[in-house]
């Protein structure tokens, strides 16, 4: 039961993990149109500037408006230079030019800090773990992610629902060109949702960067499952993508740690071992299709 | 003009069956390799373009095709190698003429079966769909370890055909490009056919054919099929070029590499595909003997040839055609 406990927390914190990727994510998605494979970029770039500036000056905080800064930067860059050009074009060019903008990216960060995994300690305070409940001590870093996913779900729930440019923002979602009719200057708009998608991913890096490793490639990793996420949440729904990273991330998590175990009770070890991985894997596609085959446009539609 | 055309095509035709002799001259066998590949490469391409130029399905799973087709000449080989049944009930085989139609067939039921669940979903819930096909068959294959799991299948000799001596390198290019022409003729054929306008139609406007009465659902069907059996033609010759097939023909980065070369080449075009996928193969090698970081050169290529053109490297090729 400890152990369940356990695994569900280890869950919540990839959730909130996939939340904050899948956040800025669906916004880009549901408002320009745009999609954005290179969306993991700056995952990783957050993950590589905060942790090279937190191994250079010694200390984790610092790292964190590093990695912040940097992510927002770029994706500000990439905004501007790139996708700015891309929003009449069908998705397939959209598709060719963020892959070509992965690979950029990737080998700028090979070039710039080689092919090593960098690796970063955590601050003192949350180095050890806390017994949440008896019997069940928990990592205190881990808690800390949970929390901040958790915040920022609830900061961004109010920045749409309660501020004017949310306003704005779920109007482009639910009709874009309705607003741009009506005299919003889309252009600012979209640089905002741009950079603000950019911040949240430079920050899911830079707090993945303790647990993971830090290295090219890592952002691939990530982005496939968070499209899966941005899909099942609705395209556009900030609140389909906390529902779908949370329901992602504890189903994931929980058949990885257990499916092995039940399958071993009826075959044998290494097959069942294998076997199970591979089924878990497959687990969150399954999920998709299931969702996506009873509800075609996510559990919680934009603009229909 | 017509005239013209076909001189042209003759001309290329003739330069590609050349291939072998001009290697052998320059002394440059690893570029009989790379024709190789890029023939397989143009076939799966212009697979995938059939439903996604010609029927506007955007198809991010076609990787899944390509590799079943793979696995099927693999699977054959090794049940061949050791004379035992497949689920004990069909004999392995070590003969192109056998495996490679088989490969198609159990590439188009794999179609069959996605496409009839993914065209459901229209947009980009179709794109992750069939991704998330892809993705299950890419893990069901790591997991398997009757198959050689994440290492995959090798496969110790390449498929014979009768006459020929296909353990030659230039014997088996010539099969492949003779496979590729009549791909290509075949192709052809498809998009100039009453389907292949119907395709079209529906790519223009979905509903205006459903009111004219053409049932779309079917048509649609019929292509993502007749797309999947294409890209297991090519994983089939893939596997028998390579001698050795694994999962990562299925990963989607592999569908993504598919897509790039359609729209590198030109959607929607007859040509383009093979151009494209020529182009990123040559490209790749090219690059990736001048430095260790390629890829750079490679994403800035990619970046100015979507900023810089529309219609890929055929559409470039039209307007320097057009402006003479």
């Amino acid at each position: 039961m400890i152990l369940v406990i356990e695994q569900i927390l280890n869950g919540l914190q990839f959730g909130v993990m996939l939340f904050l990727l899948a956040a800025g994510l669906t916004l880009i998605f549901g408002i320009m149109g745009v999609i954005n494979l290179a969306h993991g970029s700056l995952y990783m770039i957050g993950a590589y500037a905060g942790t090279w500036v937190a191994m250079e000056t010694g200390s984790f905080w610092i790292g964190i408006p590093a990695a912040l800064v940097a992510a927002a930067l770029t994706g500000f860059a990439i905004e501007t230079l790139v996708i700015r050009r891309l929003y009449t074009r069908d998705h397939l060019d959209q598709v060719l030019a963020t892959f070509g903008l992965i690979l950029i990216f990737n080998q700028s960060v090979t070039l710039i800090f080689g092919r090593q995994p960098l690796f970063t300690s955590l601050p003192g305070f949350f180095e050890g773990s806390v017994e949440i409940i008896p019997g069940l001590p928990y990592p205190t870093y881990r808690l800390l992610i949970i929390a901040v996913g958790l915040l920022v779900a609830l900061g961004l729930y109010f920045l749409i629902n309660r501020t004017r440019i949310g306003m704005l923002v779920r109007a482009g979602a639910t009709n874009r060109d309705m607003v741009r009719a009506l005299g919003v200057d889309i252009r600012l708009l979209y640089t905002i949702v741009f950079g603000l998608g950019a911040l949240l991913a430079g920050l899911a890096g830079f707090m993945a960067a303790p647990i993971l490793a830090v290295q090219v490639g890592m952002g691939e990793q990530i982005l496939l499952v968070t499209f899966v996420v941005v899909v099942i949440g609705g395209v556009g729904s900030i609140r389909g993508a906390f529902v779908a990273g949370i329901l992602l991330g504890v189903s994931d998590t929980l058949l990885r740690a257990f499916l092995p175990g039940l399958l071993r009770q009826v075959m044998t070890g290494p097959e069942a071992d294998a076997l199970g991985v591979g089924i878990a894997s497959t687990g969150i596609y399954l999920l998709m299709v299931i969702v996506l085959l009873f509800r075609p446009k996510g559990l919680f539609p934009v603009g229909s | 003009m017509m005239q013209r055309k076909y001189l042209l095509a003759a001309i290329g035709l003739l330069v590609l069956v050349l291939v072998p002799f001009l290697t052998d001259i320059t002394g440059q066998s690893s570029m009989l390799s790379l024709a190789t590949r890029a023939l397989i490469y143009g076939i799966a391409a212009a697979s995938l373009n059939l439903v996604l130029g010609y029927g506007g399905m955007v198809s991010f799973g076609h990787a899944a095709f390509f590799g079943i087709g793979g696995y099927a000449v693999g699977i054959l080989y090794q049940n061949f190698n050791e004379q035992t049944l497949f689920l004990g009930l069909v004999p392995g085989t070590d003969q192109m003429l056998l495996t490679l139609p088989a490969a198609m067939i159990v590439a188009a039921m794999l179609a069959a079966v996605i496409g009839a669940l993914a065209l459901r979903t229209g947009g980009v819930q179709f794109i992750m769909i069939t991704m998330a096909f892809a993705q299950m068959l890419f893990f069901l294959f790591v997991s398997l370890k009757v198959y050689g799991g994440e290492d995959g299948l090798i496969i110790r000799r390449t498929n014979d055909l009768p006459f020929l001596n296909m353990r030659d390198k230039a014997t088996l290019y010539w099969v492949v490009l003779a496979v590729t022409v009549l791909f290509f003729l075949g192709l052809r054929q498809v998009i100039n056919s009453s389907f292949g306008a119907v395709l079209a139609g529906i790519r223009q406007n979905e509903r205006r054919m459903e009111a004219l009465g053409i049932p779309v659902f079917r048509y649609k069907l019929y292509a993502f099929v007749l797309s999947g059996m294409g890209a297991g033609l090519a994983g089939a010759l893939m596997a028998n070029a390579m001698r050795f097939t694994s999962p990562d023909m299925m990963h989607w980065m592999k569908s993504g590499e598919l897509m790039v070369m359609v729209i590198l080449g030109g959607v929607g075009t007859l040509f383009g595909p093979f151009l494209g996928a020529a182009a990123l193969l040559v490209l790749e090698s090219t690059l990736s003997s001048w430095t260790e970081h390629w890829q750079l050169g490679l994403g800035a290529i990619l970046l100015i040839v979507v900023l810089g053109s529309r219609g890929g490297l055929v559409g470039l090729a039209g307007r320097i055609w057009s402006r003479k």
